[in-house]
């Protein structure tokens, strides 16, 4: 019965951060926004209703201050969510997330964890232009001691929050606007999505082709135009970013011997230069083409529609790149 | 004041029709803020704005064309397109960029200020910021360094009591903005900023303060703006930001900053009730020709995406 129960990508966010919160009293809500759908959608509803202003918190506009106090607070045992509701606004957080965060653990010889989740979201389209439009998982991915996540189904997003709410350390959880209203089986009991797990959403043999996120969803739809001429890609969902399920990776392209890179962020030392360089690492001899990426191009978001329709990459795209190298 | 409002009011239409589509957010009921500053500066001296800068932006003299083409993403917008309503600049008249980072920009007016004071050039630096952006501790950094080197800049905070969906109590217990400076040292005052006036006079004392070296100089604008958040009513557009009851929005109404400016100009004999009125005409014939000219400019063109990046 359960497993047939359909819930839209934001509200499985939200029917996860409602069964955490019931699970385990540590865990609480920070961020701008949380009690308005204008911030963070449909994806907060009914917990500050549920448990109250001590544990569901709309904060002033001060991402520095309250992004350091959910890393505080986990280091005295609590589970913090901090929510960014835009991504962009996470840059006057680096220094928490990343100088503090991310090297508390290591810097202090393991003595004291700080078990945080880092949720931004993105929020791009709609002429919105160069400071709110940005995907920032390729920075964060490089920092040593943080995990990166980007669900790219409702199933996914569920679990996923589910997991970085457990893990003991440092999680940034990126998802995106464009998916909220994506909708597909969700189980109602509580269950974690591995983190370090991709997924091969579409098993093929011509052509492999790993993506994340928003982009995800662009590779199905190429997938489905593609079978219909006899081409078969085999898409990858990276669902965690760092760390990268490397064999997953390479399995599929030792079978394939072809790699497209999908990244819906910018090119330049990037997801997509990584997942290259893994390959041409560790499977350059199973390569029979060069790896093709598709990416945002080195450029800051656009306002005009004309632009942004250049400037973000699509299904057309990742068929186009296909198709160039079979 | 009159050429904001109705270029304002003018893009409630079409973005309620989609053919606006950049966020928007207006401007109406704060033009005494911008125009008050604005007029006791010289085109010399610089201005930086945030997401609400249309009025900064055509009080310090940016080309009204250029604005509404922008806001329509045009290539013959101030930001050829790239930017829309959030980033409007016109480096010519002072007018140095806005961008909707809460208090991104405060640092950036700081550093205008600096400059000036290096080159010993006697310009000054305005940060237009809301009562949002006091939460940024970039602000307080700001102000410290400001007072600690006496740099020629006013910080010009727009008071409007909401920062989106949150009313001011929620986001700070003292309510009295004006006094974050006073600790640094910074002269500071509180104004009625729907006194166009008030402002400018305040304007003016902190410009001839910060000239002769005794800046910086911190004024609270207490203001209320008429529109939502975003757009024309974003309770309308479906994201319910505007938590607002009706009868404070018909409170501040009765405080029209343009509506007073015009009481007193008739009052004291300058402008005629028949002066008013061919006033009101030539500004609707301004924004019907700025409207007509975004209309008919042309797209940025898809291949020139790229163009102003240079790494
Ligand atoms: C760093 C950052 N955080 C959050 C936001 C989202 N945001 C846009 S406007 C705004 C509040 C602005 O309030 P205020 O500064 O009072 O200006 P007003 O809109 O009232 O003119 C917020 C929080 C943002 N743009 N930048
Ligand atoms: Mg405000």
């Amino acid at each position: 019965m359960s497993s047939h129960r359909k819930l839209s990508y934001s509200l499985a966010i939200n029917e996860a951060l409602h069964q955490m919160m019931a699970e385990d009293p540590s865990v609480f809500l920070i961020g701008q926004g949380v009690k308005s759908p204008w911030y963070v959608g449909d994806t907060a509803q009914g917990l500050l209703e549920r448990f109250g202003t001590d544990r569901v918190i709309d904060t002033p506009v001060s991402e520095n201050a309250m992004t350091g106090a959910a890393v505080g607070a986990a280091l005295t045992g609590m589970r913090p969510v901090v929510v960014h509701p835009r991504v962009d606004f996470m840059f006057y957080a680096f220094d928490p997330i990343i100088n503090e965060a991310a090297n508390w653990y290591y810097m202090n010889g393991g003595k004291l964890p700080a078990p945080v989740v880092f949720w931004g979201i993105i929020n791009r389209g709609g002429e919105q232009a160069a400071q709110h439009s940005q995907s920032l998982h390729g920075m964060f991915a490089q920092v040593p001691g943080l995990k990166v996540v980007m669900p790219a189904t409702p199933y996914d997003a569920k679990g996923l929050m589910i997991a970085a709410i457990r893990e003991p350390n440092p999680v940034v959880f990126i998802d995106d606007r464009w998916l909220y209203k994506l909708e597909e089986p969700v189980p109602e009991e509580i269950y974690e999505v591995e983190i370090g797990k991709g997924n091969v959403l579409r098993p093929g043999t011509d052509v492999t082709v790993v993506a994340s996120s928003f982009m995800v969803q662009e590779s199905l739809k190429a997938s489905e135009m593609l079978v219909k001429e006899g081409i078969n890609i085999e898409v990858i969902d990276l669902r965690t970013v760092k760390p990268l399920d490397e064999n997953l990776i390479l399995a599929s392209v030792q079978k394939t011997g072809r790699l497209v890179v999908v990244d819906g962020g910018w090119r330049t030392c990037g997801l997509s230069a990584e997942v290259s360089a893994l390959v041409s690492e560790r499977a350059f001899g199973a390569l029979k083409v060069p790896v093709v990426r598709i990416t945002l191009p080195d450029c800051p978001a656009p306002a005009s529609a004309t632009l942004e329709k250049a400037y973000y990459r699509t299904s057309v795209d990742i068929i186009r790149a296909v198709k160039g190298i079979i | 004041m009159l050429r904001i409002r109705l270029c304002e009011e003018a893009f409630v239409e079409p973005i309620l029709a989609g053919e606006v589509h950049c966020p928007c957010h207006l401007y109406s009921g704060e033009e005494a803020v911008a125009v008050g500053v604005c007029a006791a500066l010289t085109d010399r001296d610089y201005v930086f704005g945030n997401h609400r800068s249309h009025g900064h932006y055509l009080a310090k003299g940016g080309s009204m064309q250029e604005m509404v083409a922008e806001v329509f993403c045009r290539e013959t917008g101030c930001s050829r397109g790239r930017g829309g309503s959030m980033h409007l600049i016109a480096p010519d008249v002072g007018m140095l960029g806005s961008a909707p980072i809460v208090a991104g920009t405060i640092s950036l007016a700081l550093g205008a200020a600096l400059s000036s004071t290096i080159r010993r050039d006697g310009r000054v630096a305005v940060t237009f910021f809301g009562d949002g952006a006091t939460g940024e501790g970039v602000l307080y950094e700001c102000m410290s360094f400001a007072a600690l080197k006496k740099l020629p800049i006013i910080f010009v905070c727009e008071n409007n009591y909401y920062a989106t969906h949150m009313p001011i109590r929620e986001c700070r217990v003292e309510r009295e903005i004006h006094e974050i400076a006073r600790p640094f040292g910074i002269e500071s005052r509180q104004i009625d900023g729907n006194d166009v006036l008030a402002v400018y006079d305040a304007g003016l004392h902190a410009v001839e303060k910060c000239r002769s070296g005794n800046g910086p100089v911190f004024i609270e604008c207490l203001t209320y703006r008429y529109r939502g958040h975003v757009g024309p009513d974003d309770n309308v557009q479906g994201s319910h930001t505007d938590i607002r009851p009706r009868e404070e929005i018909d409170l501040w109404r009765e405080k029209d900053p343009i509506k007073r400016f015009e009481g007193y100009l008739s009052d004291q004999r300058i402008m005629t009730q028949e002066d008013l009125k061919m006033a009101r005409a030539e500004v609707t014939r301004e924004v019907t020709d700025a409207h007509d000219f975004a209309r008919r400019s042309p797209l940025p063109r898809a291949e020139e995406l790229e163009k102003y990046v240079f790494a």
